[in-house]
């Protein structure tokens, strides 16, 4: 009997990080987290834009962060570079086609924790119909509780996307787009 | 040469606002279909669309001006010679295509301003924007400005046609009464 307390107790240990992983909604609505981009403009200066509306969600586990999962996914048409023209052109179909492909999506296939709060979030990015692994460099900026009764982690991440990967137009030298993505997760 | 249109025939000014305008209409329809195909680099990338949005508000002011002058005069009399349903079609014809104008013209203001930036109007002056009326402004307008102009080429061809037809065919006076002011019967 005794015995059985103590493995009980030694397994429940073990299983502790586990029970710790948690689900998290981003927090689209509150607009604590962003969907950027920048990209060069004929290779002299840095255009920057975002995508005003998305949702996203992930499971983590600070002790574990490993097992960490995030799925995300962009309205193309809701890109916003502060320019209703050239946002108009972006979302024509020989760079995004926002009305044939409206929805951008990321998921995770893995994680890999480089310690410190790094992580490496490998997954299948699908941009304009098209699917490719993509990687994204992210670093968790904190953890705790908030003052109105809950609980938030937030992540910063960044990846070099190619637009002939997805098969978007270029112009000039601006054939890679910087995305610089911040979430701020609240526990369900 | 009279200014004010009489039973019989247009006034000049009259006369001058159709022909500015057709020439107007045309040209804009060419310099926009011309335009949304240009290459990012082309020297015309961004004078193109200025030219289009200067010349639009112009057609504005132009519209305006016309829509006045109609209503503050009297206009010709009908032709006996025309047939019911060629009066009905015609005065169709005509509304359609004055408030096609002022539709095309408010869409392209829609996509332009949809951002709060107002209209250069050939450096003279800035038309201020609105705001944004609702979201995916500038794809939805455009997408209306784009069929309005079709629309309104069609209208504009049907309309000629027609102006031919009663040249040519039954021989009357209606296209002499458009490019000559004072001409009687």
């Amino acid at each position: 009997m005794r015995k059985m307390i103590i493995a009980g107790a030694l397994s429940s240990l073990l299983m502790m990080p586990l029970a710790n992983a948690a689900n998290y909604i981003v927090d689209a609505k509150g607009a604590h987290a962003s969907i950027n981009f920048k990209i060069k403009h004929l290779g002299y200066s840095w255009l920057t834009g975002r995508f005003d509306d998305f949702d996203g969600k992930f499971s983590y586990d600070s002790n574990n962060p490993e097992a960490s999962k995030i799925t995300f996914n962009v309205d193309v048409a809701s890109l916003n570079s502060n320019h209703a023209e050239r946002d108009k052109h972006l979302k024509e179909d020989d760079v995004l086609s926002a009305r044939k492909f409206s929805t951008a999506t990321f998921t995770s296939t893995s994680v890999k924790d480089l310690g410190n709060g790094n992580l490496k979030i490998m997954g299948d990015m699908t941009l304009k119909g098209v699917t490719k692994s993509m990687t994204i460099d992210a670093e968790k900026i904190g953890e705790g509780k908030d003052p109105w009764g809950g609980y938030r982690v937030g992540f910063s991440g960044t990846t070099l996307l190619s637009l002939a990967d997805f098969g978007v137009q270029i112009f000039g030298d601006s054939s890679h787009a910087t995305l610089d993505i911040q979430i701020e997760g609240i526990r369900q | 040469m009279p200014i004010k249109n009489n039973t019989e025939s247009y006034g000049w000014l009259s006369i001058v606002i159709h022909w500015v305008m057709t020439f107007i209409v045309f040209g804009l329809f060419g310099l926009g279909y011309w335009m949304v195909d240009l290459d990012y680099y082309s020297e015309w990338y961004r004078r193109a669309p200025a030219l289009h949005k200067s010349i639009g508000i112009t057609l504005l002011l132009l519209w305006s001006v016309r829509i006045v002058w109609r209503f503050v005069q009297v206009s010709p009399q009908t032709p006996e010679t025309h047939q019911a349903w060629e009066v009905k079609s015609a005065k169709l014809t005509h509304a359609m295509l004055y408030i096609l104008m002022l539709a095309i013209m408010f869409s392209g203001y829609l996509i332009s301003t949809a951002d709060g930036r107002g209209i250069e109007v050939f450096t003279l002056f800035t038309l201020p924007s609105i705001g944004e009326l609702f979201s995916n402004q500038e794809d939805i307008a455009g997408n209306i400005h784009e069929w309005l102009a079709y629309s309104i080429l069609g209208l504009a061809i049907l309309h000629a046609l027609a102006a031919l037809k009663h040249h040519f065919i039954d021989k009357d006076r209606t296209l002499v009464r458009m490019l000559k002011s004072g001409v009687k019967k």
